[in-house]
């Protein structure tokens, strides 16, 4: 009796867990087919290449350009990986090969906290310090005159954004390499910066390549940080110095008021599946390659 | 159940471990209130055979187990086998002693409790009987609520074995229940199980031939999933028949 | 020059670089967090943090944020709760109750991770479609539905992640004492309690610190919030709407709304940093 108990309630435990595990596939199947649904309408009276590569953003007049969005996106997640690419690197390779453990231990936990800065916050000191170093000091380097919201200053702060991911992960890449592979290159009479150049990095390469793609998925999809300090006009930019209007800002500026256009919604939905579709494909590329390399590691 | 009746048998017993055979064909009666070991060179399925016997291989996936493993005369891999039931029945020792995140007492009482035992008087009670079964009561007995990582590895060990006899099994079955100890708690530990033997059926696995010897009444021979060669541990180890079996013991495979 | 000294001298400059790179990622947190304090120090007052917006939280020059405090602290409370009540127990059933590397475990641990890079204007924008169909106003119900659908792959990835680490003695162990699988799966949350905290503090850093989710569900309010149908502040959303006023003092609103959220994420951080060293401790 006492076991038929015990055996009754781990069969609950069981079914009850497997069901909430169910509903998220649901939901999952919920947000897709539901957002396939929505953006349907939109692909009545344009094509999919018209509505990708249309420039013009008119929603009252029906039209819906996604370009210049599409664009938005693209430059400042590429300026975004310009700045942060080539620092992320170094100060990775300099925090394995060269740093001591103490400095390694100050400085990962403090990587770890400029993770779990809200965007907002981030946008705050885009705002406070970013834009108008643009404005006020970059800009008129060049003889431009811009009020500082820029596509630039979205990559800016968009890459501090992706810091802490790309760091964490191209640390613990460096960390699995064997080090029997460090004392080969060295006791071959290579220097250390020599032996990072041909023998790390070539062997990081898979793992530093996955932390780039998985912090591309994670700038794709930031919303509310690049949205205060780029300006959001929908155009085409066409320099650093010039707006832009990036997909998940359009997003967030526009859901409340599309009710009462028609197809509004629909082009609304059809940014957030394209959004979803993006940063879904960019993320299992990346786990992949992450997998790989620790199956091969081990 | 008939006395001499074996607690356990193993008939036309198969496993196979993603698409590979892990264990061949296994025919064997494991004698009661005695020590068996199995040994054999490494990866020939030593620990799996010891798995099998409490269901805890066919724990991960892609494992599939044919033939029949009988304790007490009960198929344990009948269809409608309750697997709860047949693991209380048994004892296990794992290669490193793995306390349980609670103290020295709950580590012991964790098991009657879950069985039903409510009663603190009773659970006492228990926890004294089998820490002064494996010699740990006058060591432990002023400090039973500290947390059992305190305690030293070897003494970790007989608190395992303590946790393992307190749900009261038939047999214990130890996966090289030494093989992280210093050369004083392995002793301690052979010592504890050679007096154990009188009242369980115990099933080691281990990789020391030295030690097979010592505390062994029966030993296994097992290599490449096959039993090479089964009976009282003098004669496997004095007279083996075998060529294989023969090279193993004198040292040249391991 | 000689070689040896060309290639000696090149390995200093490049590690001169290295370290400059360090310092600037470094230095970035430092840098962020000293613009919101220098900017947010001087209008947090206990004013400031005992008082709702007076006269409109976009032109009104009185009161303070205690709405958006409030507001934030019961949408994170709720949805982290709600999160670990339904991701704990699918992280039990992926890892007690489906046997390990099979199809459906290596299926479901996928999905988390790809719900985790989900976007949370994505989630905002499909729990938004959904609450207009069910006829749901922005509201503190619907800022608490969209914040416990970003959180539940944080908890369930989190925890599994963890779960991995423990070995699967713990487990063959409470079975070979002929517990349950259910009665096993309590002795592993036990061992894994510091790190489950961790898990559930990061869900709620998460939570609170999100804009884009709740920017279109949870709507604004000066009150704060007594029924879950009403709309809510959050310290987030305070910064994103006071932020862009005209107004010095309801811009100082939004810098204090900045660095109380600061304050908050740090604790979590501080709070995190100390379950993961005692999570090593309970290792052996």
């Amino acid at each position: 009796m006492q076991r038929n108990i015990r055996l009754l309630k781990d069969r609950g435990v069981k079914r009850i867990s497997g069901i909430l595990l169910g509903l998220s596939f649901l939901m999952i199947l919920v947000i897709v087919v539901g957002l396939c649904v929505k953006s349907e309408p939109l692909f009545e009276q344009q094509s999919l290449i018209e509505v990708l590569l249309g420039t013009v953003w008119s929603p009252l007049k029906g039209y819906f350009g996604f370009l210049p969005f599409i664009i938005g996106t693209i430059s400042v997640t590429l300026i975004a990986l310009i700045i942060a690419v080539p620092l992320c690197v170094s100060a990775s390779v300099y925090l394995v090969e060269y740093a001591s453990a103490r400095v390694r231990q100050v400085v990962l936990p403090l990587v770890n906290i400029l993770a779990a800065i809200p965007p907002v916050l981030y946008g705050v000191w885009g705002i406070l310090f970013v834009v108008p170093l643009i404005g006020d000091y970059l800009a008129p380097v060049f003889g431009v005159s811009t009020t500082g919201y820029s596509i630039l200053a979205g990559g800016v702060v968009l890459a501090v954004m992706v810091f802490p991911i790309m760091v964490s992960i191209m640390v613990e890449v460096l960390k699995t390499i064997p080090q029997d592979l460090r004392a080969v290159s060295l006791s071959l009479g290579a220097t250390r910066l020599e032996t990072v150049q041909h023998v790390l990095l070539r062997k990081a390469k898979p793992g530093i390549v996955a932390a780039i793609v998985l912090a591309i998925s994670r700038a794709f999809g930031e919303t509310i940080a690049v949205l205060m300090v780029c300006g959001n006009i929908p155009q085409l930019p066409q320099s650093l110095f010039d707006a832009g209007y990036p997909l998940p800002a359009l997003i967030a500026n526009n859901f409340g008021e599309m009710m009462s256009i028609p197809l509004y919604d629909s082009a609304l939905m059809f940014a957030a599946l394209l959004l979803l579709v993006i940063i879904l494909g960019f993320n299992v590329v990346s786990r992949g390659i992450l997998k790989r390399m620790e199956e091969i590691n081990q | 159940m008939p006395t001499g009746q074996p607690h356990i048998q193993i008939k036309d017993l198969n496993v196979i471990i993603e698409g590979k055979p892990i264990l061949k064909n296994i025919n064997l009666e494991v004698p009661n209130n005695s020590i068996t070991s199995i040994i054999g060179p490494s990866g020939c399925g030593k620990t799996t055979l010891l798995k099998t016997l409490n269901r805890l291989v066919d724990d991960s996936a892609d494992v599939q187990v044919t033939g029949s493993v009988l304790v007490n005369g009960e198929d344990i891999y009948a269809p409608d086998a309750e697997v709860t039931h047949i693991r209380k029945k048994m004892g296990l020792l794992s290669q490193r002693p793995f306390p349980l995140p609670m103290s020295i007492f709950d580590n012991i009482a964790y098991g009657p409790k879950i069985h039903g035992v409510r009663d603190r008087k009773k659970l006492h009670a228990i926890v004294e009987r089998q820490l002064k079964n494996v010699g740990l009561w006058q060591e432990v007995k002023d400090r039973l609520d500290a947390s059992a990582t305190k305690l030293s590895i070897g003494q970790q060990q007989r608190l395992c074995l303590a946790r393992g006899l307190a749900v009261e099994p038939e047999i214990i079955l130890g996966d090289e229940s030494t093989s992280a100890l210093d050369p004083i708690s392995t002793q301690v530990i052979e010592d504890l199980l050679v007096q154990l033997k009188q009242d369980y059926t115990i099933v080691l696995v281990t990789h020391i031939l030295r030690q097979a010897r010592r505390v062994s009444d029966y030993i296994v021979f097992l290599c490449d999933g096959e039993v090479v060669e089964f009976g009282p541990s003098q004669d496997v180890l004095l007279n083996p028949q075998h060529e294989i079996t023969k090279q193993y013991v004198k040292g040249f495979i391991s | 020059m000689s070689a040896i000294k060309r290639r000696l001298r090149k390995e200093k400059i490049a590690r001169a670089c290295m370290l400059t790179a360090a310092i600037i990622i470094t230095g970035s947190l430092f840098f962020i967090i000293g613009t919101i304090v220098w900017k947010g120090m001087p209008y947090l007052s206990l004013e400031m943090l005992t008082q709702t917006p007076q006269g409109g939280f976009y032109i009104g020059k009185e009161g303070g944020i205690l709405n958006a405090i409030l507001g934030s602290v019961y949408l994170a409370s709720l949805s982290t709760l709600l999160a670990t009540v339904i991701g704990v127990p699918i992280c039990i059933f992926l890892n007690v109750y489906v046997k390990k590397g099979s199809p459906l475990s290596r299926f479901s641990k996928l999905l988390f991770d790809v719900l985790f890079g989900v976007p949370s204007i994505v989630y905002g924008a499909i729990a938004f479609s959904i609450m207009v169909w069910l006829g749901i106003r922005a509201s503190l119900l619907g800022g608490v539905i969209t914040i416990t659908l970003l959180t539940i792959p944080i908890v369930v990835r989190t925890l599994d992640e963890l779960i991995q680490t423990v070995p699967n003695d713990l487990r063959h162990i409470t079975a070979s004492l002929g517990a349950t699988r259910w009665e096993g799966a309590k002795v592993l949350l036990k061992y894994v309690k510091p790190g489950l905290m961790t898990a559930i503090l990061l869900a709620f850093g998460r939570a609170i610190g999100d804009v884009a989710g709740v920017l279109l569900t949870t709507g604004f309010s000066d009150n704060i919030p007594i029924y879950l149908d009403e709309p809510t502040a959050t310290l987030p959303l305070a910064i994103f709407f006071q932020l862009s006023s005209p107004i010095p003092e309801v811009q100082g609103r939004a810098y204090a709304s900045a660095l109380i959220l600061t304050i908050i994420i740090l604790l979590i951080v501080i709070c995190t940093q100390y379950l993961a060293s005692k999570q090593k401790k309970n290792r052996i």
